[in-house]
C-alpha cells in the first residue's frame, strides 16, 4: 500500500531536472527584479565609504525627514488599522445597500496612481479646495502641512487592512464567537479573546504592508506636501531632492535605509509567525 | 420544568422557521428535537440560547423568564455541530474560558478542568491546540467547555453530524453514559431517528416548523399520531383501502379485516416488520404475493413483496425465519399484517388494528 503510494506520487511530480530549472527561473527572475538592483544600490551608498554614508544619513534634513516619515506612518497607520478592522466587520457580517460596490471601492487607491490621489485631496483640501477653504478659515492648514501628508499615505494605503483581514473574518465565521457568549463572555471581552486572537495573522500581515507602503509612499505626497524643507519633506521627498540637487550620495544612503526597514519589518513578520506558529502546533504531552 | 418554550415564532423573510412552538423539558431529562432539515430544531434552539430572537413567545429557563436574557446571562452551555473550539487556545484553555469569564481563582480553575477532562477521558491532552485532536475527541473537548461553568442547561445542536459513522455510534452511547453520571438537563437537535431513540428520554418530533408530537420514543414509535410521525420514526408501507379490501379473509376465528364506510383518502400504514411471512393461508387474512427481491442484511433479511393488485410491500424479517421459511427470489408466500395504523385525511384520528 505504502509502496504503490509512494510510486503514485511521485509519477505525478515532475522530474528532477525540470524541477531545478523551475527553481532556478525563479531565482534568476528574483535576482534580475529585487537582488542586483539592491545589491547595486548599497554599493553605491558605500562607495564614499561608511564614514560617509553615516553622515549623509545623519545630517539634520535627512533627520527631520525621517522623523517626519515616521511620523506620518504611524498616524496613517493607526487609523487604517482601525478603520480597516470595522470595514472589514461591516463587509463580512452586515448585509446593506451599496456593500458590492463599497466592496470594490475599497480597491481603488489601488487602481488609481498616487499622484493622482494627492491632486483629488488637494482639489478638495487645499486652501481653495470645498473643505479645505472652511477648514483653513478654522485656523488648521490640511495641504501642505503634514495632516495632508497623513490624509495622503492614509488613502493609499486603505486597502492592505481590508484585504487582508476580510478572508480570515470570512473563514472564521460566528460559531466561536457564539461559542464564548454562552460561556459568559460580553461583546468586548468576545471581541478580544477570541475574535481578536483568531485573525491576527491577517490583521499583522495588513498593518505590516500598510506600515512599509507608508513608508515609501511618494507620488501622493509629492503633490500635498509642496516639499517645504524641514517641515514636510519626508524620507521619499529628501531621497528626490537629493538626486534633483546633484547631491546623490545623500539620496543613496537615505534609499538604503528606507529600504532596510522595510525589509527588515516584512522579514521579521514572517519570521514571528513561523516561529508563534511552529510552537502552537508541537505536540507537548 | 427545567426549560419552557411558549408559543415560539420566527420568521425569516417569508419563511416561517418556527410556528407557535410550545413543550417542556423536564428537569435532567435528555430532550431530543427530532425533525428533517428545515423543520427548524436549529432555530428553537439558537432561540432559547438567545443567539436568535424569537419574534413572538416565551422562553424559561428552570423556571425563570429567559426572554429577555441577553446570551451571557442565560446560563447555558451549547455545543456546535463543528466543535467551535478556540483554535488558538490550548484544551486546558478551551475549558477554562468560562471559568475565567466568571473569575474564578485560579487553583479553582485548574481543579476543574482537571476534573472535566478526567470526566471526557482527555487528561493528557490538555496542553494539544484542537487541530492536534480527531473529531471525536474535539466534540468532547467542546462538551467539557459546555459544563464547566456548571449550566443550567445544556444544549447540543447535531452534536454528531460531523462524525463519521463509527465514532458516531460510540460518542452517543458515551453521552448517554455521561448523562446518566451528570444529570444536566439536555436538550439536543437531530435529523437522524435512530440517534434520537438511542440517547434520549423524550422526542419532540418537529415538521414545518411546528411540534408534531412528543412523547418517549418508543411510545411515540408504538403510538404515532400523525402519517408524518408514522413515517419519520422508521421504514413503512403506505397502503390504500382498495388494497387492504383485497385481502383473503381467514376463517380460524380472526375477525377479517373489514374497513367500512372510510373514505378513499384514508390510508393504512404498516411497518415492514410487523408483516408475517407464511408458507400456507394458515387461517388468518393474508394477501397472497411474490417475492420480487431478497436482501441480506447481516441478522435481517428485506423482502421486496408484490401483491396481486400490482402494490408493491416491503418485509423485514430474521434471518432465521427466512431459512426456516427457505424463500427464495420469484417465490409466492402469503403475507399477514399484523398491525396496521389507518390515518384518515380531514380528521385527526387514527384506528389502530392488530391481527
Amino acid at each position: 500500500m505504502s509502496a504503490s503510494s509512494t510510486r503514485f506520487a511521485r509519477a505525478t511530480d515532475a522530474s528532477p531536472r525540470v524541477k531545478w530549472l523551475l527553481i532556478g527561473a525563479v531565482w534568476l527572475w528574483f535576482a534580475i527584479l529585487i537582488l542586483f538592483p539592491a545589491i547595486a544600490l548599497a554599493r553605491t551608498a558605500i562607495s564614499g565609504g561608511l564614514n560617509s554614508f553615516w553622515h549623509a544619513v545623519s545630517s539634520p534634513e535627512a533627520q527631520r525627514a525621517f522623523g517626519l516619515t515616521l511620523w506620518v506612518t504611524f498616524v496613517a497607520t493607526i487609523a487604517n488599522t482601525l478603520f480597516g478592522l470595522g470595514f472589514s466587520f461591516v463587509l463580512v457580517r452586515q448585509k446593506f445597500w451599496g456593500k458590492t460596490l463599497a466592496d470594490g471601492i475599497v480597491d481603488l487607491p489601488f487602481a488609481v496612481s498616487p499622484i493622482i490621489a494627492g491632486l483629488m485631496l488637494v482639489l478638495v483640501y487645499g486652501p481653495k479646495g470645498w473643505i479645505g477653504k472652511w477648514i483653513e478659515a478654522g485656523g488648521l492648514r490640511v495641504v501642505y502641512s503634514w495632516p495632508g501628508l497623513v490624509l495622503a499615505t492614509t488613502f493609499v494605503t486603505v486597502p492592505f487592512v481590508v484585504r487582508e483581514v476580510v478572508p480570515v473574518l470570512r473563514e472564521f465565521g460566528l460559531d466561536q464567537e457564539e461559542v464564548a457568549r454562552t460561556l459568559g463572555a460580553g461583546r468586548w471581552k468576545t471581541f478580544w479573546r477570541v475574535t481578536l486572537p483568531s485573525i491576527r495573522w491577517g490583521l499583522a500581515y495588513g498593518v505590516t504592508l500598510t506600515v512599509a507602503r507608508s513608508l515609501g509612499e511618494f507620488g501622493a505626497l509629492l503633490v500635498v506636501s509642496g516639499n517645504i524643507l524641514g517641515r514636510t519633506q519626508t524620507a521619499t521627498l529628501f531621497i528626490h531632492d537629493g538626486i534633483e540637487s546633484f547631491h546623490p550620495e545623500s539620496a543613496y544612503a537615505a534609499s538604503v535605509v528606507l529600504a532596510g526597514i522595510s525589509i527588515v519589518l516584512l522579514i521579521g513578520m514572517e519570521t514571528l509567525r513561523k516561529y508563534v506558529e511552529a510552537r502552537e502546533h508541537s505536540v507537548q504531552e | 420544568m427545567a426549560i419552557t418554550v411558549r408559543h415560539l415564532s420566527k420568521r425569516f423573510g417569508s419563511f416561517q422557521a418556527v410556528d407557535d412552538v410550545s413543550f417542556e423539558v423536564p428537569a435532567g431529562e435528555l430532550v431530543a428535537l427530532l425533525g428533517p432539515s428545515g423543520s427548524g430544531k436549529s432555530t428553537i434552539l439558537r432561540i432559547i440560547a438567545g443567539l436568535e430572537d424569537a419574534d413572538t413567545g416565551e422562553v424559561e429557563l428552570t423556571g425563570e423568564d429567559a426572554t429577555n436574557l441577553p446570551v451571557q446571562r442565560r446560563g447555558v452551555g451549547f455545543v456546535f455541530q463543528h466543535y467551535a473550539l478556540f483554535r488558538h487556545m490550548t484544551i486546558r484553555q478551551n475549558i477554562a474560558f468560562g471559568l475565567e469569564v466568571q473569575k474564578l481563582r485560579r487553583p479553582e480553575i485548574r481543579r476543574r478542568v482537571d476534573e472535566l477532562l478526567d470526566l471526557v477521558q482527555l487528561t493528557g491532552y490538555a496542553s494539544r491546540y484542537p487541530s492536534q485532536l480527531s473529531g471525536g475527541q474535539r466534540q468532547r473537548v467542546a462538551l467539557a467547555r459546555a459544563l464547566a461553568p456548571a449550566p443550567k442547561v445544556l444544549l447540543l445542536d447535531e452534536p454528531f453530524g460531523a462524525l463519521d459513522s463509527k465514532v458516531r455510534e460510540e460518542l452517543r452511547t458515551w453521552l448517554r453514559k455521561l448523562h446518566d453520571e451528570v444529570h444536566v438537563t439536555s436538550l439536543f437537535v437531530t435529523h437522524d431517528q435512530q440517534e434520537a431513540f438511542e440517547v434520549s428520554d423524550q422526542l419532540v418530533v418537529l415538521n414545518h416548523g411546528r411540534v408534531e408530537q412528543m412523547g418517549p420514543p418508543q411510545w411515540l414509535y408504538e403510538n404515532p399520531a400523525s402519517p408524518f410521525v408514522t413515517e419519520f420514526l422508521g421504514a413503512v408501507n403506505v397502503l390504500k383501502l382498495e388494497t387492504v379490501a383485497t385481502i383473503q379473509p381467514g376463517h380460524l376465528g380472526d375477525p377479517p379485516l373489514v374497513l367500512p364506510g372510510r373514505s378513499q383518502s384514508s390510508l393504512v400504514y404498516v411497518r415492514p416488520h410487523d408483516l408475517e411471512i407464511t408458507r400456507s393461508i394458515n387461517g388468518r387474512p393474508a394477501w397472497p404475493s411474490r417475492i420480487k427481491k431478497l436482501t441480506r442484511l447481516g441478522g435481517l433479511v428485506r423482502l421486496e413483496l408484490v401483491l396481486d393488485d400490482g402494490t408493491n410491500l416491503l418485509v423485514q424479517l430474521t434471518r432465521e425465519s427466512c431459512l426456516e421459511l427457505a424463500l427464495a427470489e420469484g417465490e409466492s408466500v402469503f403475507v399477514t399484517p399484523k398491525d396496521m395504523k389507518v390515518f384518515h385525511e380531514s380528521a385527526s384520528f387514527v384506528e389502530d388494528y392488530a391481527i
